[in-house]
């Protein structure tokens, strides 16, 4: 599904990812991990098309299109979906009014005619309970006056409204406390298929005991350096990030 | 020296033409004559003048005028600025009351509706006009008071509560340049309560017009008064637009002001809060492209203490148009305990735009709350983006935004029809 070959991509003159290879096969969960300033967000913001950093070298294709040439609509319209980090407060935008627009761009870029009125809002009953969202959460502005947790239900909220191929968590687990992680990572199990993928990126081990990766990736100073089954994140979670630096000589 | 001898020239055509139309102007030729003199000595401003140097109005009045129309429009064209179905219609046409298309029949109990002219010999209209403008403070009132050929005079008795929206559809429509002068008269009395949407459009106009249009109101004690202005006049009507209200104890008075359109639009708001406990709120909206000329500028006079007066204006600016807001606030000596607030924030959304934002605060008393705010910057990239990775067009993401951005100043308009025009008008701009 995604092939990320000798990826370089820097932000300011300065090189942050110095070569990222890998593949994410359809029913799989990847586990990237890594240290603050390795990179973690800069290979998601990459992947969702921000217009911030330079790719320099490298490739990565989805289902068989260059990616990279993709405006961050049409990747979205393709099927990939970034859980943001910090997702931003739009004051005055409709959630549900937002998600309708995408949801009907999504379907004209397919050739889809406009989803039905009360199909839409079947979807959204059904969807916020999958996310145990408050149902006024929905309709209020995005994210606007929204909890830390709230924020990343939302997210969750809105992947599950636009049914991606493949779905990149970035750190969704920051700032949540344990029943907030619970939710989000039962509501991303429930949308798990053997025809979808999901990337999660995570500094902390504690949410792959609710998402449970079939390969784990660590990442130091822009690379994939070490690659393997969920075991590798306890061990990671054991040693600390230096046994890494001392494995990998840096 | 050129500039000069121009100013002048439109002076003089100006004091020539209320020379030779006098005798057939209606009211009190003295309050006329004073004006007159107050204009004199002040002239048409020009670029030098601190309250209008970014209005050019040498440019706009260039030429000759006429200063009426004898252009009507059929019953057909005035209704399609008939926006809100089930209001009390006042037709202004060419600066002038139009018996023949106002609605004003079957009126609600306690409020009455006049051609001004007509109401020369009314009580209030004597106590009132003409009481609270201030010739002395702008060569536009001066000439307005001067010069007007027409417009409504509308009483709301004691107690009266006229729950349906009067609404004054300004039209112009002319076949040569034309400078209008229109005064409109509101005296909302004590415990009453009434809406009032004023609506300014051009319609089938073959030439240049000027409107210069004051509308006073009077808003007495405990008395609540709604008052909107919808002004539209596409991109070729120069419109100077000046509101001013007195208030009275414990009365609330909120103005919205919509520039939707517009070539050259001038608003002065003069607000006195003229007693305590008065509660004045002014909000506005301008979105300007082409080459038009939006310029705001408010001046609300605190003259007695425990009154609040709140001020949100908010301006989308495009291509190479201008847009400035000029916020006065004046507390007075006595006036301990005011509260007053101002904020104006600007979305610039090209190169060759200007903004124009200056708060002014004098303030005499001690103890006071009053701040203002202020903030021009381009659409937030990072909503852009995060509405791009959910599907949506970049174009589609600006015009979400834009759309939120003016909704915090649409979402204070109470009448839900009029809500939807402007939210439709909104739409239908950044399509």
């Amino acid at each position: 599904m995604l092939s990320i070959k000798n990826l370089h991509a820097s932000i300011d003159g300065k090189e942050i990812l110095r070569g990222i290879n890998l593949e994410v096969k359809a029913g799989e969960i990847h586990a990237i991990m890594g240290p603050n300033g390795s990179g973690k967000s800069t290979l998601s913001s990459v992947l969702a098309g921000k217009e911030d950093y330079e790719i320099t070298e490298g490739s990565v294709t989805f289902n068989g299109k260059d990616l990279l040439e993709l405006s961050p609509e049409d990747r979205a319209r393709e099927g990939v979906f970034l859980a943001f980090q910090y997702p931003v407060e739009i004051p005055g935008v409709s959630n549900i009014n937002f998600l309708k627009t995408a949801i009907n761009e999504i379907r004209a870029y397919k050739g889809q005619t406009p989803m039905e009125a009360k199909d839409f809002l079947a979807m959204v009953k059904e969807k916020q309970k999958l996310v145990e969202l408050d149902g006024k959460l929905a309709n209020r502005s995005v994210n606007e006056g929204f909890s830390g947790g709230e924020k990343k239900r939302n997210e969750i909220f809105q992947m599950a409204m636009l049914e991606p191929k493949l779905a990149i968590l970035d750190e969704t687990d920051s700032g949540l406390d344990i029943d907030a992680l619970r939710i989000v990572a039962g509501g991303v199990n429930k949308l798990k298929s053997k025809d979808n993928a999901t990337i999660v990126i995570t500094h902390y081990q504690r949410l792959l005991d609710y998402i449970v990766p079939d390969v784990v990736h660590i990442l130091y100073k822009g690379k994939i350096v070490k690659s393997g089954p969920k075991e590798l994140a306890l061990e990671l979670e054991e040693k600390g990030y230096d046994f890494i630096k001392e494995e990998v000589g840096a | 020296m050129e500039t000069i001898t121009k100013v002048n020239t439109i002076k003089d055509k100006l004091i020539a033409e209320f020379e030779s139309s006098k005798g057939s102007l209606f009211g009190d030729l003295s309050i006329r004559e004073q004006a007159l003199e107050a204009f004199s000595k002040q002239g048409i401003p020009n670029r030098k003048s601190e309250e209008y140097k970014y209005v050019n109005m040498e440019l706009a009045l260039k030429g000759e005028f006429l200063f009426s129309s004898s252009k009507k429009l059929s019953a057909k064209q005035i209704e399609s600025s008939q926006f809100l179905k089930d209001a009390i219609v006042v037709v202004i046409e060419n600066g002038k009351f139009n018996s023949e298309h106002s609605k004003i029949n079957s009126l609600p109990q306690g409020l009455q509706v006049f051609n001004i002219s007509d109401a020369i010999s009314n009580d209030a209209f004597k106590k009132h006009y003409s009481k609270y403008s201030d010739v002395n403070l702008d060569p536009f009132i001066a000439l307005n008071t001067a010069m007007s050929i027409g417009g409504v005079f509308i009483h709301v008795a004691k107690s009266a509560v006229v729950e349906t929206p009067i609404h004054i559809i300004h039209l112009t429509s002319v076949s040569e340049n034309t400078f209008l002068n229109s005064r409109n008269l509101i005296v909302v009395d004590e415990n009453a309560q009434a809406t009032i949407v004023e609506s300014y459009e051009i319609i089938d106009s073959k030439a240049k017009s000027f409107n210069n249009a004051v509308t006073e109101i009077i808003v007495e004690a405990n008395a609540i008064v709604d008052h909107y202005k919808i002004q539209d006049e596409r991109d070729f009507g120069h419109l100077v637009c000046t509101t001013q209200s007195i208030q009275k104890k414990k009365s609330v008075f909120t103005t919205h002001t919509f520039t939707l359109s517009g070539l050259l639009v001038r608003n002065n708001l003069n607000m006195v809060l003229d007693d305590e406990f008065i509660e004045s709120h002014l909000n506005g909206l301008y979105l300007t492209n082409g080459s038009q000329v939006v310029d705001n500028h408010t001046l609300v006079d605190h003259r007695k203490p425990n009154c609040n007066s709140n001020q949100l204006y908010k301006g989308i600016i495009e291509e190479k148009s201008s847009a400035t807001f000029n916020g006065k606030i004046y507390v007075r000596k006595d006036a301990q305990k005011t509260n007053a607030f101002q904020s104006n924030k600007n979305i610039l959304l090209s190169d060759d735009g200007t903004i124009n934002t200056k708060p002014q605060l004098e303030i005499y008393a001690d103890d006071v709350k009053c701040s203002h705010g202020t903030s021009t910057g381009k659409l937030d990239e990072d909503k852009i983006f995060y509405l791009r990775a959910r599907g949506l067009s970049e174009a589609s993401a600006k015009k979400l935004l834009m759309h939120a951005f003016a909704s915090e100043v649409v979402g204070t308009i109470k009448i839900e029809a009029l809500r939807e025009y402007v939210e439709a008008k909104i739409s239908k701009r950044f399509e």
